[in-house]
């Protein structure tokens, strides 16, 4: 494969890497510990948010987070043709 | 039927599923054994990688963990699962496409030197004996309390189980014994879930129960709970007491020593495809989620089922499971006050473990020659591994339930074991003799010595399940710190930078894992009197030290390599070659 389309496809897959690490550290490390005080103000239910995304919804982002990278990824490889058959 | 009878039928008819599932299985070729043939579906690797990490710990620990810790145990489920996020994302699929067995393996050609490799060797092994002595021992815990053999007994037939199919079967054996173990473990876990769910908030997704509110009237379940909480004197459930900052570090930590441990990375060099390994990484959280998203339900009622059930009740009119649970020494009340009721607020009865006189009280009750704590009013002893283990009998559930539970511990304690067994018997007959010692070793003698390490390996284990050295509890904060701190920046920096070479990659692992190693070795085992968070260095704990030896270790390698030669053209074709699928070929050995 020539080096420039590879460099491409490269640069491509960073740039969802960046983007789905960004949801998963908001998700996780921001409302489930950093913010946790303030969205446990709100109330979802019977739940407080913050409590809710550290013990529920960070987990349930992770599942669909690696979904969406799988998506993207197929697609991007049968773009570049780099898929294996 | 009774608990017992049913408990034997279950178990026995799980073992004869694994056994027959063993000899169908049989590996033929070192390839087989290392890695199952290459060949496994996503969705079954998924399943096999969920069962090989959901340990003893996962299912009969955490919960109860969570229950007594309420917000601080987030810790646990948001790390032990955010890690797959990383592996899927930044490990799995380069390392497919790399295509070869190990993460020794990956390390020593990566950077093209055999003294990164023995490091790696050295680390893959102690992490996966540190973590397999506590599946033996969560063994013998499930045999000793449900089945009623000595706890010896019960850690020697699980061995022997173990021996069958990963002596017989390598990597393929265990792949496919787990896929059916994850379906007996989450069934096991899943239905005293929903019964006590539908008891408790009438409704039978656990998930959504426990967000509920309670039958009886009186509001959410977690309001009452935080109300229970206040009165008795705990901390709110739902808030937690550990400093942001600590609960931050450590599961950061979990998460990235997730990603970090051998034994979860080598499962992604099972499957055919690198689009195979994204995938099935997601596959494998799924399954996952399913235990670690109940488990925080399950807490909260158990917790909510515990407070109501024994706190301020008389001892003489406590239900069996009591007394039960107080047979074992898991569970001890100390009657301080001397009004025969259970008095359950913060705080420990007394110093340390309960020490039985071998004597009755005058109600029945174990008494212990412990001496008694006077600052606070505590009464009651519970070790946190009762609550799964007691929940369905808390609720009164059927019998078949509760030995299903069993069944479930065991599965759960038994695929770990036989995941962790195959990466020491890998590292010792792959990396160490057919790579550094005898390269020129014959097919047939590799695997002989596979199986011979798998032997010994489960030998060793079964001698530290038996013996258990005291610090075994300790040492998990070392297995996730130092997996932390040494593979997850060595193999990240291997993919994402070019420039990154031998003496960046060497200078960064040792750095990362002795300053760790120091940092743990000095609050649990040196000094643990000053274990405490004043002294802490940034208010971070041992258990959450990985993060800081991470940071470390990409900053050390990092400087490093820029002072030292870049790597050979070779080794940077290598890593252009790892960036895209194309090409990626079976895994082989050369």
């Amino acid at each position: 494969m020539e080096k420039g389309k590879l460099q491409e496809y490269w640069k491509i897959n960073l740039r969802y890497l960046i983007g789905l690490l960004v949801v998963w550290f908001v998700v996780s490390f921001g409302f489930g510990i950093l913010l946790v005080d303030q969205l446990n103000a709100i109330h979802v239910g019977g739940f407080k948010l913050g409590f809710w995304f550290a013990q529920q919804g960070s987990i349930y982002t992770f599942v669909v987070l690696i979904f969406v990278y799988v998506a993207l990824m197929n697609r991007l490889d049968k773009k570049f043709d780099v898929r294996e058959d | 039927m009774d608990v017992q009878t049913w408990t034997y039928s279950i178990v026995g008819i799980t073992f004869m599923i694994y056994i027959a599932i063993a000899i169908w299985a049989k590996a033929g070729s070192t390839k087989e054994f290392y890695v199952a043939g290459g060949g496994v579906p996503p969705v079954l690797n998924g399943m096999a990688t969920a069962a090989d990490w959901m340990s003893a710990a996962s299912f009969i620990s955490m919960a109860g963990l969570i229950s007594f810790m309420g917000y601080d145990g987030s810790v646990y489920l948001m790390g032990w699962t955010g890690g797959y996020v990383l592996l899927a994302l930044l490990l799995a699929p380069y390392l497919r496409k790399f295509g070869k067995f190990t993460v020794p393996d990956f390390v020593g050609d990566r950077y093209y030197s055999n003294a990164a490799r023995t490091v790696a060797i050295i680390c893959a092994i102690f992490v996966s004996f540190t973590y397999v002595a506590g599946q033996m021992r969560g063994v013998g815990v499930v045999f000793s309390r449900f089945l009623e053999v000595d706890i010896n007994t019960g850690i020697i037939i699980g061995m022997c189980i173990v021996f069958f199919y990963a002596v017989l079967g390598g990597m393929k054996g265990i792949t496919y014994t787990q896929v059916a173990q994850f379906c007996v473990l989450i069934f096991a876990y899943m239905v005293p879930a929903i019964f006590i769910s539908m008891l408790i908030a009438g409704t039978p997704i656990p998930q959504i129960g426990f967000g509920s509110e309670v039958v009886d009237g009186g509001g959410f379940l977690l309001d009452r709970l935080n109300g229970l909480h206040e009165e008795l004197g705990f901390a709110s459930y739902t808030d937690g007491s550990k400093p942001m900052i600590d609960v931050f570090f450590i599961t950061f930590a979990l998460m990235v020593g997730t990603a970090g441990l051998p034994h979860v990375i080598v499962r992604f060099f099972t499957v055919p495809k690198v689009r195979d390994a994204r995938i099935s990484a997601g596959w494998a959280l799924i399954f996952i989620a399913l235990l670690y998203t109940t488990a925080p339900a399950i807490a909260a009622f158990a917790r909510y089922n515990l407070i109501n059930t024994v706190s301020n009740q008389q001892y003489s009119e406590l239900p069996s499971w009591f007394k039960t649970w107080e047979g074992t020494g898991l569970l001890a009340w100390a009657d301080k006050n001397g009004d025969g009721a259970i008095q359950y607020v913060k705080g420990d009865p007394f110093a340390g473990k309960p020490a039985f006189t071998g004597e009755k009280g005058e109600l029945g009750q174990r008494l212990l020659s412990n001496e008694t704590t006077t600052d606070n009013a505590n009464e009651l002893y519970i070790d946190r591994d009762i609550i799964v283990l007691a929940n369905p009998e808390i609720a009164k559930l059927p019998a078949w339930v509760i030995a299903l539970v069993a069944a479930g511990g065991l599965a759960a304690a038994l695929s770990t074991a036989a995941g962790l067994l195959l990466v020491i018997s890998t590292s010792i007959a792959h990396d160490l003799i057919k790579k550094q010692l005898n390269p020129n070793i014959s097919e047939k003698s590799e695997l002989l010595s596979a199986r011979i390490a798998v032997t010994v390996a489960i030998v060793i284990a079964g001698y530290f399940g038996i013996n258990p050295p005291g610090f075994v509890a300790q040492v998990v904060a070392f297995a996730f710190g130092l997996a932390a701190a040494s593979f997850f920046p060595v193999i990240i920096l291997g993919i994402f930078s070019k420039r990154m070479n031998k003496e960046g990659a060497i200078a960064g692992m040792l750095t990362g894992i002795i300053f760790t190693a120091a940092y743990i070795i000095y609050f649990k085992f040196v000094n643990p009197g000053m274990n405490k968070p004043e002294f802490w260095l940034f208010g971070i704990s041992p258990e959450g030290i990985g993060t800081l030896g991470m940071l470390i270790n990409f900053a050390v390698s990092f400087v490093v390599s820029r002072f030292t030669p870049a790597p050979p053209l070779e080794i940077q074709e290598l890593v252009d070659s790892l960036r895209y699928p194309k090409g990626s070929g079976e895994a082989s050995a050369h």
